[in-house]
């Protein structure tokens, strides 16, 4: 996974609400196997709206999005996400996210955040008027034109793994193997049910 | 301390804790389909790794497959692609893989309980936002992305972070006509799409209980819909007697033991939740969606709110603010999907049907959520009601729930939906989604407009 460390640039306002991943991704798009080159798929038959933030032939768009609440809700499809850093986008900004979504983000080398809504909507302003974002991860900290800076909260081991690019798969079997075996034994002794699968 | 059931469920898959709140979860069951996992198996590739536990995995085909000519060669090269590749990564990682043309092919949130691949007190994921259905059974279980896909298949774990918890209590009996469906619709327009956002929910109350499994699935379906990755049900007698006559329960000794240890699951007396949530289950009326969120729904007598924040909702979906949601016409009706595509489904949705007629202009598909409950219908002659009423009689799969397999409405088309969400273009771009239950959606397609089941002639 890409490291995320220092992100700078433009933000890009979409204040709607709700905006769920068949809208980031539309489903048709999911017959597509893989999972570079989807950022022309990002918000496609979202495109032609007016004020839309994205033209139909773009394929790139600011690091910095700053969304409505709510985003990411629906699907759990990890082609959304996919889509947006496809775009080029590393940050999200939102008053809330669809769970799904949110994590998914931390395993593509992606950070969402949460503020307060009267915090986003100055955010939009910023975004609109095409001030600067600057965001530290290592400090934990959002820097905007204009603004004082502002802290937000990450989960800690969500943070290191963003900040030095870990694959938390390899994560997990170099730290935990022995207390995944660990938790095996004992769980085959208290719930052999489940322990008898055509395979084991 | 007196514990909920998710606390209880929790507790008993904690590998360990870290110092930051997150805890690695151990996870007893994987269910894979094949739009979320073509990049988890290229995942595993790219770190050399095998699938720890094959026997916990559980494959099957369903958003792209088509569902009709079941058997000849998929039409469209991109899901054939999409389904064989399914095929061969089942194949290479020893994982068992329900076939398209075999007995047991469905919705994967059909297939699993109908197998007793869903049990109480197992940790249960999937690739799909509607992983929620199987909390019916008092499983923990939730959506995750491809990527912790790949991470399960891996290591047998993720890491999570504890949800805080709301227990929603429907008080009373529903009234005739009344749903699963609508009680979940209701509780949404309640408390809205976020409403649930990082909590888990466990429904509760007299008419939670009085719901067959079929319906308590409709309802921990629909939690997700209400931003909660966890819909739960304690279970009971009604829960064990669905599970026992599955293939894959436990059985003899094994099925005592396990009894034993599902009993001790439901939420002890005095259990805490931070959010209490009552409804009044006798005062629900039948359901409809107007907007393009789950949460714009209305009862069936109501009008389409003049909501300033539902403007872009309203003339996405055509229609008119002060007007009453009843009598509209539709052109569409679809009855099916992981939400409502079970034989007692079927069966309300028949028992309307039944003698009528399909109205004139209107195409009506009824997609059975798995071959189990396709033979089961067609057993009880449903499926020549269905087909004598003009509605046609497909194979199982996702359909026009998600509308990835061909099976497409076009741009304005008007839809009266079993299924779980109208966001969208969801049926296809620019058609129009009104969710509502298997009765109701009968009950448009015969007369051609949404209406109220409760007053349809006999």
């Amino acid at each position: 996974m890409k490291p995320l460390d220092k992100v700078e640039g433009q933000a890009m306002s979409l204040p709607d609400s709700d905006v769920d991943t068949d809208i980031i991704y539309p489903a048709r798009f999911l017959l597509i196997t893989e999972r570079q080159g989807l950022g022309r798929y990002a918000f496609h038959d979202r495109r032609d709206a007016p004020g839309f933030p994205i033209r139909p032939d773009e394929d790139s768009a600011p690091p910095f999005l700053i969304a409505g609440p709510n985003f990411g809700c629906g699907s759990s499809r990890e082609q959304a996400p996919w889509a947006l850093d496809g775009l080029g986008i590393r940050v999200i900004i939102a008053e809330s996210f669809g769970e799904i979504f949110y994590s998914n983000c931390f395993k593509n080398g992606m950070l969402p955040i949460h503020f307060n809504l009267a915090t986003v909507t100055m955010l939009h302003e910023c975004a609109i008027a095409g001030n600067s974002f600057a965001v530290d991860l290592e400090r934990q900290q959002l820097s905007v034109q204009g603004m004082r800076p502002l802290t937000f909260d990450v989960a800690a081991g969500n943070r290191e793994a963003l900040l030095n690019g870990w694959s938390e798969i390899a994560c997990i079997r170099a730290l935990h193997t022995d207390d995944i075996l660990h938790f095996e034994t004992a769980q085959r002794a208290a719930a052999p049910w489940l322990w008898q699968g055509k395979q084991a | 301390m007196p514990r909920t059931l998710y606390d209880k469920l929790w507790d008993a898959h904690v590998v360990l804790n870290d110092t930051s709140g997150r805890t690695l979860l151990y996870v007893d069951r994987h269910l894979l389909h094949e739009v979320s996992t073509p990049q988890s198996f290229e995942m595993l590739r790219q770190e050399g790794l095998a699938v720890r536990r094959p026997d916990t995995q559980l494959a099957v085909a369903d958003h792209s497959v088509p569902t009709h000519d079941r058997g000849q060669p998929i039409e469209d090269p991109r899901a054939a692609a999409q389904v064989s590749l399914l095929e061969k990564n089942c194949e290479d990682f020893g994982i068992e893989y329900l076939s398209l043309t075999g007995d047991d092919q469905g919705i994967v949130h059909v297939i699993s309980p109908e197998q007793g691949f869903t049990l109480p007190g197992v940790t249960l994921v999937c690739g799909d936002s509607h992983s929620s259905t199987h909390g019916a059974f008092g499983a923990l279980a939730f959506g995750i992305g491809a990527s912790e896909c790949g991470i399960v298949m891996g290591t047998q774990t993720l890491w999570q972070t504890r949800a805080k918890s709301m227990r929603v209590t429907f008080d009373g009996v529903v009234q005739r006509g009344v749903s699963a469906k609508d009680m979940a619709l209701a509780l949404i327009g309640r408390i809205g799409a976020a409403g649930a956002v990082g909590h888990a929910i466990e429904f509760a109350g007299d008419a939670v209980r009085a719901l067959s499994m079929e319906g308590r699935m409709t309802l921990c379906n629909m939690a997700i819909e209400a931003g909660s990755r966890t819909g739960l049900v304690a279970p009971d007698e009604t829960t064990f007697a669905y599970v026992q006559r599955r293939p894959r329960a436990p059985k003899g000794a094994m099925s005592d033991a396990a009894l034993a240890y599902w009993r001790t699951l439901p939420s002890d007396a005095g259990a805490r939740f931070d959010h209490e949530i009552r409804i009044n289950a006798a005062a629900i009326a039948p359901q409809v969606t107007f907007g393009t969120s789950p949460d714009q729904v209305l009862s069936i007598d109501q009008i389409v709110p003049a909501d300033t924040t539902a403007g872009r909702a309203l003339d996405y979906m055509g229609v008119q603010a002060g007007t009453p949601i009843a009598g509209l016409a539709i052109d569409h009706a679809f009855i099916g999907s992981c939400t409502n595509g079970r034989i007692e489904d079927l069966r309300a949705a028949a028992a309307i049907a039944r003698g009528k007629q399909v109205a004139p202009g209107v195409r009506a598909l009824v997609v059975p959520g798995s071959g189990a409950v396709k033979r089961q219908a067609e057993s009880e002659g449903l499926d020549q009601i269905f087909l004598a009423a003009g509605f046609e009689w497909r194979d199982p799969g996702c359909s026009l729930c998600v509308a990835m397999n061909g099976d497409r409405l076009p741009n304005g088309a008007r839809c009266a939906s079993t299924s779980n969400r109208n966001f969208e273009g969801r049926q296809g771009a620019g058609a129009r989604t009104h969710l509502m239950s298997p009765a109701m959606v009968a009950a448009a397609a015969i007369t051609g407009r949404i209406m109220d089941i409760r007053t349809m002639p006999a």
